[in-house]
């Protein structure tokens, strides 16, 4: 073995040359570690401040505009706030939700299976170390075109990872997004969601107290993967003729995640730690760092006592490791027999690596040799923050300015019936039961709706019924067309989805995906997103919990459209009035909620049809989305309807033919002079019901100010509209069901017959 | 009446098992693989899930779990058994039930509503059910392929060992459609589909899956 750069060796070696550019950091960020330390650092600590600074774990381009979210006004509802692994919020009856969404972009187009595979791992980990069960999934997917080639490598490997890890995990997927755009080719974007439930007084935070206590780490061995995942590859661009990047993956082993949940439920429960952080992205340079820094300051690690998959690896190379399924807890030493004993039961490896020290340095040694001694605060807490220069892009004026409105419309019955399929069958309008199916949804037994469902709807508590919806919602073309409108329409829709299914809306999350912050256009999208986002949810009154950011998802100098991931979380007091999407009985009246205005700017009607993104997005107009949000309550308390679908991509169209097919039952409807503006529209605010006492329902929309336009009645197994035709749903159904195996492959035939969500006759 | 649900690690649907046993009139009583403790139940349910994973055969390793031992000794004299997807494969890892679960043919997890027949209604789990009955549960799995040697497969059928089969499709290619098996003292029965997410209509597809539970009660009190 070569010499250890010790602390001591590195004071005497000021001058040595230091790989910081390959690390992913800038000249004057590796002058400022200098400053900080009064010496060069050694390789070790070197290490720790790459990753920790990096893009992905600083968040030094987008901490300036973050900032918006926590101003917004304290919410009652909020009991942990932003700055801890995932926020916390009140739902009633002593219960507390977190839930929080994350990015694995760039580790899934390395390598599509397991990048997504982890990536559900990181986010169910830190939900779990709020103190929390996790109790549901959900995954937000864009790829490139479908029928691109490189599509069919990425999406396959993907939903099986999500659904490998997830499956294995026990927790339902219950609901998500999938969407195309060329812009995605070289960058798709996985985003993952998860959701715990825990009594208020379980709720655990990442920080280490108490001098003397015990810093363990337990979960798997260290192993050699995922060095530099956050610097090298989250927090940089794709370059064509770039060295191979897949060393820079994880590699996932859901049962021994699935093990270390069980044993971290049991060590809250018995109350044996006081601190917990898990070791995702910067593995245990974040992990010792930033349960440092927010506890009194003082760590020392042993670094040899880290159990390695492989013993020939460096300090620094332990100290970056993102190897997967890992947790380190801080335990008073009267409780560390206990704790160890809870983790043998579970066969999880739990090795004390250290303890927490007087004073304010993070310490570690390596054979008894002293290679890092660092304040932890520079390191997690007061990394670089830059005010990156913004542009608003130069072609933007040029892209409003291309109006759709220009755009041929059908006119005749066999076009808007031929543009209707068109939407219905493109990848983004098909079915998704090719990714869904693949999904466990059942799992734990306390799932009331998933996805095709608008919200994905889960019962916390089976004695007193009360549950949580979710939702998550990201359409890129209207945040191409103005960025700011863009995210308070993702916004708007999220709240919408979780308002249909009877819940009430209460608390927002995010996932901000965006190109490389060193782009001015980029950065000034980003920007306006944040803005947008922050003042839309001070209209409507919800806190931001939490969120992640993913920057440089961009190759070469193209980057993706901004793609803000919205999740709104809602409250079901009682999940037996959930109301489905989908037209179960016949005879109910069909009432469309809101107003409908000719906006087809970043329509899903013009992108399909014409392959068209310009003009405005729909205008926003959250009091209506509120007052919209108020009547669905209602009407779900009420029990006043029997369906609710909220209308967004490809508007009443997608929205008819989606509550039609759901269970096989048609409708006979009349939507006025303009089929084409009525069916095609994306305006927002609105939403189709159906009801047996459409009276009530027009009563209770005047009292919340909402508009009522009826337009039919269900029945029979065509949907029928008046000067459009008679579309029979056999026929709809094999068009939007034939898309997805068409482009990735149909599991043979072994098909069967009974379609997804249909009722069963017993 | 005390039904025994067995937590392996890597058991996913083990409070689902509990819930369907309490939701039927049952007691359930949660077991562990690793100690040599009945608890006096009167029936074992092995739940689904991924236990070590399925990182060698799905069931392999749980088949070796100490609690087995004890469950094949009273299975053998009798005692009602459930296996529900990896509960099957672990009951056909232990030897108590023919065949072995593979994976899918079109190599994909599908997690989909199933209509099922019930070949057979004079089991310990399944005499609630009238024969020929067709019922509808959940099914996900990615290593529920049913096989056996053809010689094999036509003795299963002869005997009338097939429980119950999958009808309108098949989701994983098993042969002769077999969803599930019995012992031939019809008191151990193996099924790759799962009742117990189908006890309750709020969050099943229906509550056809609550009869292998009624139907153990009542075997259970005649045993």
């Amino acid at each position: 073995m070569s010499q250890i750069d010790t602390v001591e060796v590195a004071a005497k070696t000021p001058d040595d040359e230091q790989p910081w550019a390959e690390l992913g950091l800038e000249s004057d960020e590796y002058a400022r570690i200098r400053d900080i330390l009064g010496r060069r650092p050694t390789t070790a600590e070197l290490a720790m401040y790459s990753v920790m600074w990096s893009e992905h774990c600083s968040y030094k381009s987008s901490k300036v505009h973050l900032r918006q979210f926590g101003d917004l006004p304290r919410s009652e509802a909020l009991l942990v706030g932003i700055g801890e692994n995932a926020g916390v919020v009140d739902v009633g009856d002593g219960y507390a939700v977190t839930f929080k969404v994350e990015s694995h972009n760039h580790p899934s187009y390395v390598e599509p299976y397991q990048g997504a595979a982890t990536g559900v791992g990181g986010i169910v980990r830190d939900i779990l170390t709020m103190g929390a069960r996790p109790v549901a999934v959900m995954d937000s997917l864009r790829f490139g075109r479908a029928d691109a080639p490189d599509t069919a490598r990425v999406l396959p490997g993907v939903v099986a990872g999500v659904g490998g890890y997830g499956n294995c995990l026990g927790l339902p997927n219950i609901g998500g997004e999938l969407l195309f755009d060329e812009c995605y080719a070289g960058n798709p974007l996985v985003n993952a969601l998860c959701v715990g439930v825990m009594r208020h007084e379980d709720v655990r935070l990442a920080r280490a107290e108490g001098v003397g206590n015990k810093v363990v780490l337990f979960g798997a061995r260290t192993g050699g993967d995922g060095i530099g995942g956050v610097s090298v590859l989250a927090s940089e661009t794709f370059d064509e003729h770039g060295p191979a990047k897949r060393p820079s993956v994880q590699v996932g082993d859901p049962f021994t995640e699935k093990l270390l949940i069980e044993a971290c439920l049991e060590i809250f429960a018995a109350d044996l730690v006081t601190g917990i952080q898990d070791l995702g992205g910067a593995g245990l340079s974040c992990a010792t760092s930033e349960l440092a820094s927010a506890g009194t300051g003082g760590m020392h690690v042993d670094l040899d006592r880290v159990p390695l998959r492989d013993s020939t690896l460096t300090p620094a190379e332990i100290l970056m490791s993102e190897s997967q399924e890992r947790m380190c807890a801080i335990v008073e030493p009267a409780k560390v027999a206990d704790f160890l004993a809870v983790c043998e039961k579970w066969d999880v490896l739990a090795t004390v690596i250290g303890e927490v020290t007087d004073g304010d340095r993070l310490t570690v040694d390596w054979h008894g040799q002293r290679i890092v001694d660092v304040p932890p605060r520079t390191v997690a807490h007061e990394g670089p923050v830059y005010e990156r220069p913004l542009r608003r892009p130069a072609d933007l004026d040029d892209l409003r300015a291309d109006d759709p409105a220009a755009l041929p419309r059908p006119e005749t019955p066999e076009e808007l019936t031929a543009h209707w399929l068109a939407v219905l069958a493109s990848p983004d309008g098909a079915d998704k039961t090719w990714v869904t199916e693949q999904y466990d949804r059942y799992v734990r037994g306390n799932t009331v709706l998933a996805q095709p469902d608008d919200a994905g709807v889960v019962r916390i508590d089976e004695d007193t019924h009360r549950g949580i919806a979710l939702a998550l919602d990201g359409n890129a073309r209207f945040a191409r067309l103005d960025p700011y409108a863009g995210a308070q329409l993702n916004l708007a829709e999220a709240y919408r989805n979780v308002a249909v299914s009877g819940a009430r809306p209460l608390a927002v999350t995010n996932c901000l995906n965006f190109g490389s912050p060193e782009e001015p256009e980029v950065m000034w999208q980003f920007a306006e997103a944040v803005r947008g986002l922050a003042d839309a949810c001070r209209d409507l009154g919800l806190p931001v919990t939490g969120g992640n950011v993913s920057l440089y998802n961009q190759t070469g100098d193209v980057a993706i459209n901004p793609t803000p991931v919205i999740g709104v979380l809602g409250v079901h007091d009682d999940v037996r009035t959930r109301v489905p999407t989908g037209w179960r009985a016949e005879g109910e009246t069909v009432l469309l909620l809101g107003e409908t205005r000719p906006e087809f700017g970043g329509s899903a009607w013009a992108s399909v049809v014409h392959g068209h993104l310009g003009g405005r997005p729909p205008a926003v107009d959250l009091a209506a989305e509120r007052a919209l949000g108020e009547l669905l309550g209602a009407l779900g308390r009420e029990g006043l309807v029997g369906s609710a679908h909220d209308l967004a991509d490809g508007g009443l169209a997608q929205a008819l033919a989606e509550s039609a097919l759901r269970y096989g039952t048609g409708a006979t409807l009349r939507v006025g002079d303009d089929p084409f503006t009525a069916l095609f529209s994306e305006s927002g605010a609105r939403a189709v019901v159906t009801t047996t006492d459409p009276e009530a329902v027009r009563t209770t929309a005047e009292w919340a100010g909402v508009a009522v336009t009826e337009l039919g009645t269900t029945g029979g197994d065509v949907l029928a509209v008046e000067g459009v035709g008679e579309l029979p749903l056999d026929g709809l159904r094999a068009a939007w069901t034939a898309t997805l195996p068409a482009l990735f492959g149909t599991p043979e035939a072994t098909v069967g017959t009974v379609p997804a969500g249909a009722v069963p006759s017993s | 009446m005390r039904i025994g649900v067995i937590t392996f690690p890597g058991s996913l649907d083990d409070v689902d098992a509990a819930r369907a046993v309490r939701l039927a009139g049952g007691e359930p009583v949660s077991l562990w693989h690793a100690s040599h403790d009945l608890a006096g139940v009167d029936a074992v349910v092995l739940p689904g899930g991924f236990s070590y994973g399925d990182y060698l055969r799905a069931g392999a390793i749980a088949a070796r779990a100490p609690l087995m031992r004890d469950v094949v000794d009273r299975a053998r004299q009798g005692m009602p058994v459930l296996g529900i997807c990896n509960g099957f494969q672990v009951l056909c890892e232990a030897g108590l039930l023919p065949g072995a679960l593979t994976r899918n043919s079109h190599l994909h997890f599908r997690n989909r509503d199933q209509r099922l027949r019930i070949e057979r209604a004079d089991t310990a789990w399944t005499s609630a059910y009238a024969e020929a009955q067709e019922i509808v549960v959940p099914v996900k799995n990615g290593e529920g392929r049913y096989v056996a040697s053809p010689a094999e497969l036509e003795r299963l059928e002869g005997e009338g060992r097939v429980a119950v089969r999958y009808v309108g499709g098949n989701p994983n290619g098993s042969l002769g459609d077999v969803a599930g098996v019995t012992s031939e003292d019809g008191r151990v029965v193996g099924l790759m589909p799962h009742p117990e997410h189908a006890v309750e209509d709020l969050t099943g597809p229906s509550t056809d899956g609550l009869g292998f539970f009624t139907s153990v009660l009542k075997a259970a009190v005649s045993a």
